[in-house]
């Protein structure tokens, strides 16, 4: 392919991640730039260069170690996620914009060790920025058509061009605020975009060759096991081994929380913490996926390549030497994109760190102090987009001049060990509240030369000085001086040898000189913070420990300088609204010398807030007892006010509660009413009618036929009052449960008999037929003679609404475990489905009765009811039943109930 | 001869009221609800109405409201016939526009005395 191909490709692709952000930038709360696959995603910027092409070196030349440097994040996710919830809270609430910053801030905002810390960020990470540029040259040469353009020096070198496009690129997305805390989703968003493409293009490319190329996996297992060296290749290799694993994943799981570019996505650029939980699987589904297909690409490689050739690039030779261009150029931009995300994060977090942590609080500051809002602004931008540039070209200069000798892989690791300085003072400083400043900036001073001996000065002494013998000798000759097997261990990988030393003793420096020292009253106000921040992460500003004097028209200059007349304003006066203070108070208090550094924090770090507000204002030491005591004040009142609130929403429920409780009473007066109206009307109507008829049958003329019907009215009135009159004395009865139930285990058959003897007669008159088949042996607890009552209830019922002639009434006895059911169904006109629900109700007569009133008291069911309730049972209407009514009640075998 | 119209669920209480009109030489005329009951006074046109309140489906007060509603029997008097003696319950069937309202349970002969001096 043509050079000029190829960079028309590069910078066109480039184009497109200018648009991308653009548009991801123009809508900052789009649902498309805020969810928890993004921020997955986002993660994934710990794959680069080294993941896309050295881990198949790795391998194809010492087997599946290569693994481990993914095995550490997978192994150790569910860790991860809860450290990071607590680091991602400290974080938001003292608007943390960098992992140099983090550690200053838990150690009192020392300035030395945020300096040290980007410092040895910039050690790391220069040089792995450099790895990913070699990648992209040395991908972009070998696919470029060998009679192409070759360049001779930095200024026609694409990769020098690509480097600077990259550079423009974080510039322009990346300063856009000066508050650093703030979100950068344009350049989030492309990270997670590219984070797909590499996958895709990676996991395509293992496909190809091991379907395409290869047949499957069992064919290249059969040819790469006929290779020498195999077995080597294939195995984990003995105890020793295990420890260059161990150490490796150790290695690894520090990185995923300490480098630059995994803090700035994970923890600054979070939006919601429980982002967590979907990332929780999703991070490791995505490690695993990536690695699928490196042991069979490199197998493929061993057999098909000569091993002259680079292994790293075996993805891209396979294809190439098949000529198929097109997969050469996916392969390709796949290990682009995975250099410049990379590339992007990293130098925006590294040029944060350089501001931040080293130039503003070293010397910028007076500067800054002078200057107006306007020109700060400007100047801080300025600022980091100088150390943008410099970064990746210091980093395009160290790449010329060093890296050609290295592998992806092993400047990876270096990278890593240098970085895993940072371990001690960032978990132990989260866990262990005697940590200190000193501490941290001995052990980290510490583990930074043991590296430089045992790993750099290797490296480098065979470069510069090849004829100088201690590498091999050992210092001085001392054999146990030799940087490599440090103390005569002999069995480890240089990377492993080097973090176990380097940290063992950075981990002692710490331990030691943490309690040897006791940190200034700031620094253990901090430990207090960040150790037992479950505990004071609402406490907010009122947890700040500060003791001295300052004026709030001094802290409001200084803060006008780096917000703005308006912005200081604006937050000013909120602050005085939410916590109540006057807006002519003369005198600052602790909350807002906390409030204002938080605000300036954003802007020029947590070092540099530190000292600005100390120079306007007057300081005096206080106590540990005193920091305490005041955490510990601080935390009452909110005790207290979460007390009170306690209280006041109890008096509210009980409030409600009283006039639930009227509601129920009034509902239940309007239902005695509508009882007392209904029994007042069931009986006057009976008297009614007797009293007309007795008036009427005054008159003598009357032929005897009529006058017999009255008086048979009158009679059957007479008992229609008096069935009434028993019924409601029943009910009250059975409501009250004065009435004792006689209740004994009794053949329900008999019973069911004898309610038949009841009403055989009107049945017989009616033509009306009752079929039961009968069940002699089933024996059951109740009460005959109220079981009986029911009975007859529900089988007048059935008689009184079916036709005569037609129809037809059965009941059906069944034995359950646990209970024996009755059902008395009928085919008359059935019960409509709205009069269901009610049927039980005292006075409730179906409306549909209207044609022609059958007779009765109107409390018959709901008498039942509460016999079948007196025996632990229930009654219902089936409702499936449509070819007529069908009630069914059933009572439990045992006494205490089903 | 006038006419009028008996409305009640209760048979042995309409049977007695026809009785006593009947002896008085009124044309009488039954109904059991009010769908009936407005049936019969459209195509009759009684001269008053003996409404019970509570009955089934169609209840008292509605039955009168569409009577009231209804043109040809704007000279029709109605009087309610209810169970419900509270004076709440009278004042609101007279609200209601109720010529009357009768107490249950009534006396024969005062109904049929303050029947003929509203019709006559």
């Amino acid at each position: 392919m043509s050079n000029y191909v190829i960079g028309l490709i590069i910078v066109m692709y480039l184009a497109m991640l200018f648009v991308l952000a653009y548009f991801a930038e123009k809508n900052p709360r789009g649902k498309w730039t805020n969810n928890p696959y993004v921020y997955t995603l986002s993660l994934a910027v710990y794959c680069t260069a080294w993941t896309y092409y050295g881990s198949v070196g790795i391998a194809s030349r010492s087997g599946i170690s290569f693994l481990a440097i993914y095995l550490g994040p997978v192994i150790s996710f569910p860790l991860w996620i809860v450290l990071m919830k607590k680091v991602i809270r400290i974080s938001k609430q003292h608007k943390i914009s960098s992992i140099a910053d983090f550690i200053s801030m838990r150690y009192g905002n020392n300035r030395f060790l945020g300096a040290l810390v980007t410092i040895t960020c910039l050690l790391a990470i220069i040089p792995y920025i450099s790895l990913q540029l070699k990648a992209v040259s040395e991908t972009f040469s070998l696919i470029s058509s060998k009679n192409s353009y070759v360049s001779t020096g930095f200024l026609d070198d694409s990769t020098f061009y690509i480097a600077l496009l990259i550079a423009v690129f974080v510039a322009f997305y990346g300063t856009r605020s000066t508050d650093t805390s703030q979100h950068k989703k344009g350049i989030i968003a492309t990270v997670a975009f590219e984070s797909v493409l590499k996958l895709v293009f990676f996991l395509a490319i293992g496909i190809y060759v091991t379907f395409y190329l290869f047949d499957g996996t069992t064919d290249l297992y059969n040819q790469a096991s006929v290779q020498a060296n195999f077995s080597q290749l294939t195995s984990l290799g003995g105890l020793e081994n295990g420890f260059n694993w161990l150490f490796t994943i150790c290695l690894s799981f520090f990185a995923i929380f300490l480098l630059p570019r995994q803090f700035h996505v994970a923890v600054v650029e979070n939006d919601n913490e429980n982002y967590l939980k979907k990332a929780i699987w999703l991070f490791p589904l995505y490690l695993l996926l990536f690695n699928v297909f490196v042991i069979f690409i490199a197998w493929a490689g061993n057999i098909s390549l000569p091993d002259v050739v680079n292994h790293d690039y075996y993805s891209l030779l396979l294809p190439l030497q098949q000529n198929h261009q097109g997969l050469v150029l996916m392969v390709f931009i796949g290990g682009f994109t995975a250099v410049i995300s990379m590339i992007v994060v990293s130098t925006l977090a590294l040029s944060t760190m350089v501001s931040n942590n080293i130039v503003i609080p070293y010397g910028f500051i007076k500067k800054l102090v002078e200057g107006n809002p306007e020109e700060n602004t400007k100047r801080i931008k300025n600022l980091r987009r100088l150390a943008i540039f410099l970064l990746i070209i210091f980093a395009y200069f160290f790449y010329v001049n060093f890296s050609a000798q290295l592998s992806l892989f092993s400047i990876g690791l270096i990278s890593f060990v240098l970085i895993a300085q940072l371990a001690p003072s960032f978990f132990l400083g989260l866990t262990w509240r005697r940590g200190t400043a000193r501490g941290a900036e001995i052990g980290i001073l510490v583990g930074l030369a043991v590296v430089f001996y045992t790993l750099l000065l290797p490296i480098v002494s065979q470069v510069m000085m090849p004829n100088v013998k201690f590498v091999e000798e050992g210092l001085f000759g001392f054999s146990w001086l030799k940087p490599a097997q440090l103390f005569g261990l002999d069995y480890l990988t240089p990377e492993s040898n080097a973090f176990l030393w380097s940290l063992s003793f950075n981990t002692l420096s710490f331990v030691g000189f943490s309690l040897r020292t006791k940190g200034n009253y700031r620094e253990r106000n901090y430990a207090e913070m960040f150790v037992n921040h479950s505990n004071y992460e609402n406490l907010q500003e009122g947890a700040f420990v500060w003791k001295g004097e300052a004026y709030v028209a001094d802290i409001k200059r200084l803060l006008s300088r780096f917000l703005g007349e308006t912005r200081t304003n604006r937050a000013l006066r909120l602050f005085n609204k939410k916590h109540n203070i006057s807006d002519t108070e003369e005198k600052a208090d602790a909350r807002l010398i906390n409030f204002s550094e938080k605000l300036l924090t954003g802007s020029i770090g947590s070092a540099s807030a530190k000292i600005l507000l100390a120079s306007v204002s007057k300081e005096t030491p206080i106590s540990l007892v005193e920091v305490l005591n005041i955490l510990e004040e601080s935390k009452e009142t909110k005790a207290n006010n979460k007390l009170l609130l306690e209280k006041s929403e109890q008096l509210t429920a009980m409030a409600h509660q009283l006039k639930e409780a009227n509601e129920e009473l009034l509902f239940q007066d309007r239902q005695k009413d509508e009882f007392l109206d209904t029994v007042a009307h069931e009986l006057k109507t009976p008297i009614t009618s007797i009293k007309a008829a007795s008036e009427v049958l005054e008159d003598d003329d009357m032929p005897p036929e009529l006058r017999r019907q009255f008086l048979e009215n009158i009679s059957r009135d007479t008992d229609r009052l008096d069935t009434l009159i028993h019924n409601i004395l029943d009910l009250e009865k059975l409501s009250d449960n004065r009435t004792e139930l006689d209740i004994k285990k009794r053949k329900i058959n008999k019973t069911i008999k004898k309610a038949l003897k009841g009403v055989e007669q009107i049945a017989a008159k009616k033509q009306v037929t009752i079929n039961f088949k009968e069940k002699d042996n089933v024996e059951v607890p109740f009460d005959e003679d109220r079981l009986l009552q029911v009975l007859t209830n529900l089988l007048s019922n059935s008689l009184k609404f079916t036709e005569p002639h037609t129809g037809t009434i059965n009941i059906r006895l069944e034995d359950g475990d646990k209970t024996v059911k009755v059902s008395v169904e009928d085919n008359g006109r059935g019960i409509p489905i709205e009069d269901q629900a009610y049927i039980f109700d005292k006075f409730y007569q179906s409306k549909n009765q209207n044609t022609k009133k059958p007779q009765g008291s109107g409390l018959g069911l709901a008498i039942c009811k509460k016999i079948v309730e007196g025996h632990k049972g229930s009654i219902w209407v089936d409702k499936g039943f449509k070819k007529g009514a069908r009630l069914v009640f059933e009572l439990p075998k045992s006494r205490n109930g089903t | 001869m006038k006419k009028i119209l008996i409305v009640d669920d209760e048979p042995n209480i309409v049977m007695s009221l026809e009785y006593a009109f009947k002896k008085k030489d009124f044309g009488v005329f039954i109904a059991r609800d009010g769908t009936e009951a407005l049936e019969i006074a459209e195509r009759e046109i009684p001269d008053l109405i003996l409404l019970d309140v509570m009955m089934p489906q169609m209840d008292g007060y509605e039955t009168l409201k569409r009577i009231r509603e209804n043109e040809k029997l704007s000279q029709t008097k109605v009087v309610f016939l209810s169970a419900k003696s509270k004076e709440k319950d009278i004042e609101k069937g007279l609200e209601m526009g109720a010529d009357g309202y009768m107490t249950k349970p009534f006396s024969i002969k005062k109904i049929i005395s303050d029947v003929e001096e509203m019709i006559t």
